[in-house]
């Protein structure tokens, strides 16, 4: 017993084949559309590379710059095989490799709902690369005349001033670390070698954070420095204060963004995934309703088509027993050849 | 004498009408591009109409828009004029409306002229409106607490940032001005009372900038207050620092940004402008090729195309003619009347 078999006349066969060529041009489309979401990927980990710590992994996007090349290739001759399916003479030369190229397709589908699934994991890693580098991003903040790290300073502005937010948690963990280069300090001030001198590492500290953490949006003009000292500023109260500086973190705001990116990027790769399936399907109708003409000579004829040619079970213990063959093909059949000696004398 | 007479064959004309059609495609497709280019100028001059005093320069992306629709809207005339063209039957009734088209697409060449013209032309005129506009917004700063100008403040600050500049010629505006609201000065302090003592206004000046004038690609952090006090930083030249703060004008900036979106869409105004002409002078090939052939016996024969009937000169003085007749129409004329009947008189007496 066939799966969902259909009976096919040469009107219905005509119509398949034209659907299916349609939905393989359209499947070509949403290969390109793959392709261009894994460069977009790569390109902007690219960018904030310099935040991440140094063993992110491009394999993500790779993997879709690559499925999409192949989702291209695959739909283009699945197309071009259902273009020449309504001419016998042309189809005539595609049906021997028609098998194979369905098993690619099963093969590519799987592999799609793969690099799907793959999408929605990868949030952890790139979670745990991006505290990382967040952190060193800022320690390194001050070494503008350090050689490999001089623009880490204008990466770290730039990315708070564009994703609104402010250190690695909230703004304070600006004042545990020292962000202004020795450069800029005048040590013979009593003020700085207070301040110095009041931690271990001898590291200038102080509760102010950089010029890119202020709000656009507060009502008065920044206040940078001496964050948690109400008296150095008229009218402040630095408990209630919510507009001045953005409240949020880098961490959680890169996340939220990559993450949400990475959401819509496997969002896509699984409509991708149905309609291949689709096509996928589509394909093989054709095939099968080409291949059970009544009449042979005549192209008008009845046919069937179905999705498998027996019954789950039955395909599935078929294909073990080919493996089996397969596998046994290689050892020398001591047993067969005496047989077949014996039989002949 | 014609303008411009050329033979055509039966193919010829069948294959003008095919690459006429195909063309005529291509030109709405131009005439959308060009409303959409509209569309986008008129959005981002939209996007800082509050730092910008007079819309005049808004008359730039209103033409193009305008000419976009009326470029695809004539386009799509010209390809049904051309599917029906090489059929007898149905030609002639587009007959009526092919001058009033001529004159349409001449008028549509001569718009996208003007607006090439004119985005140069009110460059002046721009940055009159960003000067006033860009003083204004610098004045308002400090007022988030009045209606109406409580988004001043976040509307320079980002300003400032996207197009990284400060101020409205450069930084030192912002010395000239109070940015600092008045309920965040303490009037007991001396400091404050000082400053305030020593203009006629009694305003708060400071030698200082709003953080939104710091440029990130400074090696130190941000000095914003007291720049012009050497003394105040460590190891800080006033007249040598050039990347603590954004060097550059907003209004500058903001003009060259401008004339970049508009210098950047000549190129593909002047090739629809190409595209456009080349329409007109087709059809008007068809036109006549298409005519000619009707009025001979054979219709499947060759036929001439011109675009002029007769020359230049004599186009132009039949055409006046034609205008002093229809301005004429209303008039009554005493001396045609007088006339007749003398003229009719002469003849007799003269035979």
């Amino acid at each position: 017993m066939a799966l969902m078999k259909v009976k096919f006349d040469l009107k219905k066969r005509v119509k398949l084949a034209q659907s299916v060529w349609f939905l393989f041009w359209f499947a070509v489309m949403a290969g390109v559309l793959v392709f261009s979401m894994g460069l977009f990927f790569k390109i902007e980990l690219r960018k904030r590379s310099e935040l991440m710590d140094n063993n992110e992994s491009h394999f993500l996007p790779n993997l879709l710059i690559v499925m999409g090349l192949l989702a291209c290739g695959i739909n283009a001759f699945g197309g071009k095989v259902c273009y020449d399916s309504l001419d016998p003479s042309k189809f005539v030369k595609w049906k021997p490799m028609l098998k194979t190229f369905l098993m690619g397709c099963v093969v590519f589908n799987v592999l799609l709902v793969v690099t799907a699934l793959l999408c929605f994991i990868m949030r952890i890693p790139l979670q745990f690369t991006l505290a990382e580098g967040l952190r060193n991003g800022m320690r390194y903040y001050k070494d503008t005349d350090t050689p490999g790290r001089c623009y880490m300073k204008r990466t770290l502005d730039l990315m708070q001033i564009e994703f609104r937010c402010c250190g690695n948690d909230n703004y304070r963990d600006w004042f545990e670390i020292q962000w202004v280069s020795n450069r800029y300090l005048d040590f013979s001030a009593k003020e700085v070698k207070d301040r110095i001198g009041s931690n271990v590492d001898g590291q200038y500290l102080m509760d102010g954070v950089p010029f890119s953490c202020c709000n656009p949006g507060s009502p008065r003009p920044c206040i940078q420095q001496q964050m948690t000292n109400n008296s150095a500023h008229y009218s402040y109260d630095h408990y209630t204060e919510d507009l001045n500086v953005w409240k949020s973190g880098c961490r959680d705001a890169l996340l939220s963004y990559y993450g949400g990116m990475m959401t819509t990027i496997g969002a896509l790769v699984l409509l991708v995934t149905l309609l291949e399936i689709a096509v996928t399907a589509g394909l093989q109708y054709v095939d099968s309703s080409l291949s059970t003409l009544a009449n042979p000579e005549d192209p008008e004829s009845e046919s069937e088509g179905w999705l498998l040619e027996k019954t789950v079970k039955e395909t599935f213990t078929d294909i073990m027993t080919k493996m089996k063959a397969m596998g046994k093909g290689g050892k020398v059949e001591e047993g067969g050849d005496e047989g077949g000696v014996a039989t002949v004398s | 004498m014609a303008l411009l007479k050329m033979k055509f064959t039966q193919q010829r004309r069948v294959r003008l009408a095919q690459g006429l059609w195909l063309l005529s495609w291509m030109a709405v497709l131009c005439g959308s591009f060009v409303f959409s280019l509209g569309v986008y100028l008129k959005i981002e001059l939209l996007r800082r109409a509050e730092v910008m005093e007079n819309t005049e320069i808004h008359v730039v992306p209103n033409i193009l828009m305008l000419v976009g629709l009326a470029s695809i809207g004539t386009n799509w005339m010209a390809g049904r004029v051309c599917q029906d063209s090489l059929d007898p039957s149905r030609f002639p009734r587009w007959k009526v409306f092919l001058l009033g088209w001529y004159a349409v697409a001449a008028l549509i060449c001569c718009l996208l002229v003007a607006v090439v013209v004119l985005s140069y032309a009110l460059q002046g005129r721009l940055e009159e409106s960003l000067k006033v506009g860009l003083r204004n917004g610098i004045r308002f700063y400090k007022d988030t607490d009045v209606p109406g100008r409580c988004f001043q403040k976040e509307t320079i600050d980002r300003l400032q940032m996207e197009f990284r500049c400060c101020g409205n010629t450069n930084f030192r505006d912002w010395f000239e001005v109070q940015w600092v609201s008045n309920r965040y000065l303490d009037y007991t302090s001396k400091d404050i009372k000082d400053r305030i003592r020593s203009n006629i206004d009694g305003r708060y000046l400071l030698d200082g900038v709003p953080f939104s004038c710091c440029n990130p690609a400074s090696p130190r952090p941000c000095l914003q207050y007291h720049l012009t006090d050497n003394n105040a930083h460590y190891n800080y030249e006033f007249q040598n620092e050039e990347l603590n703060l954004y060097n550059r004008g907003c209004r500058e900036a903001l003009i060259d940004y401008y004339m970049g979106l508009m210098n950047s869409t000549g190129p593909g105004v002047l090739s629809v402008i190409l595209i456009q002409m080349s329409v007109l002078l087709s059809l008007r090939y068809l036109q006549t090729s298409v005519e000619g052939a009707t009025t001979q016996e054979q219709p499947e024969g060759d036929s001439e195309g011109f675009l002029l009937e007769k020359g230049v000169k004599e186009t132009l003085e039949e055409a006046k003619v034609k205008i002093l007749l229809l301005l004429k129409f209303g008039q009554v004329d005493p001396s045609a009347a007088d006339g007749s009947p003398d003229a009719e008189k002469a003849p007799p007496s003269s035979s």
